[in-house]
């Protein structure tokens, strides 16, 4: 068993799977179950000012659905907390004391106001956690009332809150961040120069997740209307990796740690989103639809993985940011073919609907439903692979050197090239 | 456990009273609606798609699953009715596990066919309990066609017509329609009455009159229906059964298989449907099955289905072998009937074996027997029909046999394998065909 005992900022836990500030972390009932279950840590859900806030009294939750209602994404409309601080942080307190080896995070929001956060933070390091987290993201009901993403989408804000809470506390502080903004690296950049420990993302991006086709009306409906919710799930997890390796590989952004939120489901999403920089990563909507016992599977999943591998849950953290670059860093000179296998295909003819009808009718059928791929005509753009329902049937396989790619007539060179020294780039700069 | 079980001879009453209506449940139960969804999401949707190709009618199997998982199973029903009007029946009895399951890719891929013979069902089940019936008559033509025979080649003819616009009349020898659906088929294949219902549904599109205890030979004849008619569809499948061809064939006890199932069909109290203890069925077709199955599931103590040559030649499906094996009859091959035995009533039957090459071996096999069912084919009979192919109505591509305005389709005429399903496609297009000619 690969070591998975987790530093992130000097927050230790027993391993990097935490669970994100959401309903799951609403109350010491919930949050013991957690830690008994495995979890590494916890950020408590949101606390505000007393007076409480208020929820709906009807559905806070809508979803999309894959096959055999496979919950793909979730969108919610629930707030932070609806109870009051004081019963919160007593909870928090008694937590962290019978639980001490995990991580026990405190997600706030208080009106953008110094005086509020000068109030809330010393009550917060009074019950021994290890950190607090600004949520920054939440996109409905609170964004409303100037807090949330009404402060995230504001860089300026970010870093003027930031500030306030390094002034007024010993502990570590990451800021989450919201999507539902052009630039994720602004919002990260405002939190690093305002002080931050870290960054977590994504919070959830602003979403309609269906709607009531006979109500006429948004779900979840509450008496006839509604109003737009946070998306997580599966669904969001290539915005969220996205929005990870934009700040990891960001020069100005390297180093500043990361805690990875969005869709993560299974040991391998929070290995993905380890090898693009995230330190950390926190779990909500896996949990929140198949209960607390994920965690196991995903610390055997990760440890398997580690040992496999023969590498440290440090040296996977960042190991694929390299290999993230931008189109014009691609190497034009490197040319596929796509390849099928006789043997595992089953005729379903899905490649060939899809290349004949949407892209380069690369793929010739027979009349007995042999599909082969016509190589003067493919670009190797992969859809084929990607609609076939046979894991590995489709292959894109690299030419040789040297070869002569029947498409374009012209030998595949071994040199890399790309966009910024082609000839067809207004802008190329001529090799010198 | 019913004293009766053990009684030798033909006896009603074998099992206890309660036990017929889980015998002969439905065969599959009917998928719930989220079944049907998680089984329709396993469809591929794939290119012209084998499934379709192997279908006889050539219902667009891939739209109508891709209907059914976006919630609208009504547009699927359509889609499956519009090529087949019996497409409730078909999805019962179809043998689609040599047909569109077998040609399913996931089938080539894992052995698991995505279930559409039951996914057909579940979306002509969602629109006929409604009574909603999907097509409209086109004005009316003023042309007549007399259809013989209200199975599924005559009902599908008749109702491709009727909504053609022509004015059908149809006749039945017997007095209910629907031909092998109502009288041929294993119960558990089509509970609570679905023949009828199919029928009642069917015959919404208007202007079909049905004449019930109608034959031809008997009350009607071929140039009588061409005087009252401008064009016949012959549909009256294969009225007569072969004979044993063995000494004691004529014993007590010994019965066609079509007439069991007929009785068995027609009851409409199974406990009181004698049946023997021990039952020897000869065949190897679905008729042979049916019958057996039946039989076991009546109560009979031991069933022998008895065909003449090895199980990959039976006409019966695998599924339907095994369907039987599973039920507790028990199948031999390699034997053909050499004498009935018995004192009036039949009480053994002595079978010999045969090689590969059906060539006697001396080897013999005598079976106990109180009742013996023959299912060794059925034939057709009349005279004055239109020239044959063999031992069936010879017709074209397009259904047309040598007597002019008069065209043929399912099991009477030749071609085609004697499936509903084919029936209802040779019906299907016959009209089509009769439709263009009448139109000139």
């Amino acid at each position: 068993m690969a070591d998975l005992t987790s530093n992130f900022i000097g927050i230790k836990s027993p391993n990097p799977f935490w669970l994100a500030s959401a309903p799951p972390t609403d109350k010491e009932y919930n949050v013991r179950r957690a830690f008994e279950a495995g979890w590494g840590g916890v950020v408590w859900k949101t606390l505000g000012l007393d007076p409480h806030i208020v929820n709906v009294n009807g559905p806070r939750y809508g979803a999309i659905y894959g096959a055999d209602r496979r919950l793909l994404g979730l969108n919610n409309i629930e707030l932070i907390t609806d109870r009051p601080l004081q019963t919160n942080l007593d909870e928090i307190k008694v937590v962290k004391r019978d639980y001490p080896d995990r991580a026990m995070i405190v997600s706030l929001m208080v009106p953008c106001e110094e005086e509020p956060w000068k109030m809330i933070l010393p009550l917060v390091e009074e019950t021994g956690a290890d950190g607090v987290e600004l949520n920054f993201g939440c996109p409905h009901g609170m964004s409303e009332r100037g807090m949330g993403s009404a402060v995230g989408q504001v860089p300026e804000y970010i870093e003027m809150v930031t500030r306030w809470v390094k002034a007024n506390t010993r502990m570590p502080v990451i800021v989450k961040l919201t999507p539902n903004i052009t630039d994720v690296r602004k919002p990260a950049a405002a939190a690093l120069s305002g002080g931050a420990d870290a960054v977590s993302l994504i919070n959830t991006i602003n979403s309609i997740t269906s709607v009531d086709l006979d109500l006429f009306a948004p779900e979840p409906t509450i008496d006839g209307k509604g109003a737009h919710g946070g998306y997580c799930g599966p669904a969001v997890k290539p915005i969220a990796m996205n929005m990870v390796a934009e700040i990891a590989r960001d020069a100005d952004l390297r180093g500043l740690p990361i805690s990875g939120i969005g869709g993560i489901t299974t040991w391998r999403d929070a290995a993905e989103f380890l090898a693009l920089g995230a330190g950390n990563v926190q779990v909500c909507t896996a949990a929140m639809t198949y209960g607390f016992k994920i965690v196991q599977e995903m610390i055997s999943g990760l440890s398997e993985y580690l040992d496999e591998k023969d590498i440290t849950l440090d040296d996977l953290v960042g190991r694929a940011v390299p290999n993230v670059t931008d189109w014009n860093q691609l190497n034009l000179n490197y040319v596929a073919k796509a390849k099928i296998d006789q043997d595992l295909c089953i005729s379903c003819g899905r490649c060939f609907a899809a290349c004949e009808d949407t892209s380069h009718q690369a793929i010739a059928m027979s009349e007995d439903r042999t599909f082969t791929v016509i190589d003067e005509e493919c670009v190797a753009c992969n859809l084929c692979v990607n609609v076939c329902p046979v894991e590995d049937c489709i292959d894109m396989v690299p030419m040789q050197a040297g070869a002569t790619d029947p498409r374009t007539g012209k030998v595949v060179q071994p040199t890399y090239a790309n966009w910024t020294t082609h000839p067809n780039n207004p802008s190329a700069k001529a090799a010198e | 456990m019913s004293d009766k079980i053990f009684e030798a001879g033909i006896v009603p009453g074998r099992l206890p009273t309660e036990a017929y209506g889980t015998q002969f449940a439905d065969l599959h139960a009917p998928l719930d609606a989220h079944e049907a969804l998680v089984a329709a999401d396993r469809c591929y949707f794939c290119y012209d798609a084998p499934c379709i190709t192997a279908c006889p009618t050539d219902i667009d199997i891939p739209l109508f699953i891709r209907q059914i998982a976006t919630g609208t199973p009504d547009a699927a029903a359509k889609t499956i009715l519009t090529q087949n009007i019996l497409g409730g029946m078909c999805a019962r009895v179809c043998p689609t596990e040599t047909l569109c399951e077998e040609a399913c890719v996931r089938e080539a891929a894992e052995g698991k066919p995505v279930l559409i013979g039951q996914l057909q069902r579940y979306a002509t089940d969602h629109l006929q309990a409604q009574g909603k019936h999907p097509f409209t008559r086109a004005a009316s033509t003023g042309k007549s066609v007399g259809v013989v025979g209200a199975g599924p080649a005559g009902l599908s003819a008749a109702h491709r017509l009727a909504m053609l616009g022509h004015d059908v009349v149809i006749y039945d020898a017997r007095a209910k329609p629907g031909g092998l659906n109502e009288y041929g088929i294993a119960a558990y294949k089509t509970v609570d009455g679905f023949a009828q219902a199919e029928v009642d549904w069917l015959m919404q599109i208007g202007g079909i009159e049905f004449r019930h205890n109608t034959a031809l030979g008997r009350e009607i004849t071929l140039d009588g229906l061409k005087e009252q008619h401008d064009a016949v569809f012959l549909g009256m499948g294969l009225g007569g059964v072969n004979a044993l061809g063995a000494p004691g064939d004529d014993k007590q006890g010994v019965a066609h298989a079509v007439d069991f199932i007929a009785e068995l069909r027609q009851s409409s109290d199974l406990s009181s449907l004698p049946i023997g203890r021990d039952v020897v069925v000869i065949g190897g077709g679905m008729t042979a099955v049916d019958a057996a199955v039946q039989a076991k599931l009546l109560g009979a103590l031991n069933v022998t289905l008895v065909y003449r040559r090895g199980r990959d030649r039976m006409n019966a499906s695998v599924f339907e072998q095994d369907l039987a094996a599973s039920k507790g009859v028990r199948i031999v091959t390699h034997a053909v009937p050499r004498e009935v035995h018995g004192n009036g009533s039949v009480r053994e039957i002595e079978f010999e074996y045969v090689d590969d090459q059906m060539q006697p071996t001396g080897e013999t096999l005598r079976l106990p027997a109180d009742q013996v069912f023959r299912a060794i084919g059925q034939t057709l009979t009349g005279d004055g029909l239109p020239d044959l192919d063999g031992r069936k109505i010879k017709v074209d591509a397009m259904g047309r046999t040598s007597v002019e305005r008069v065209w043929a389709g399912g099991d009477c005429a030749a071609g085609g394998e004697d499936l509903t399903v084919t029936a209802v496609a040779e019906g299907r297009d016959a009209a089509m065909d009769m439709h263009k000619v009448l139109s000139t």
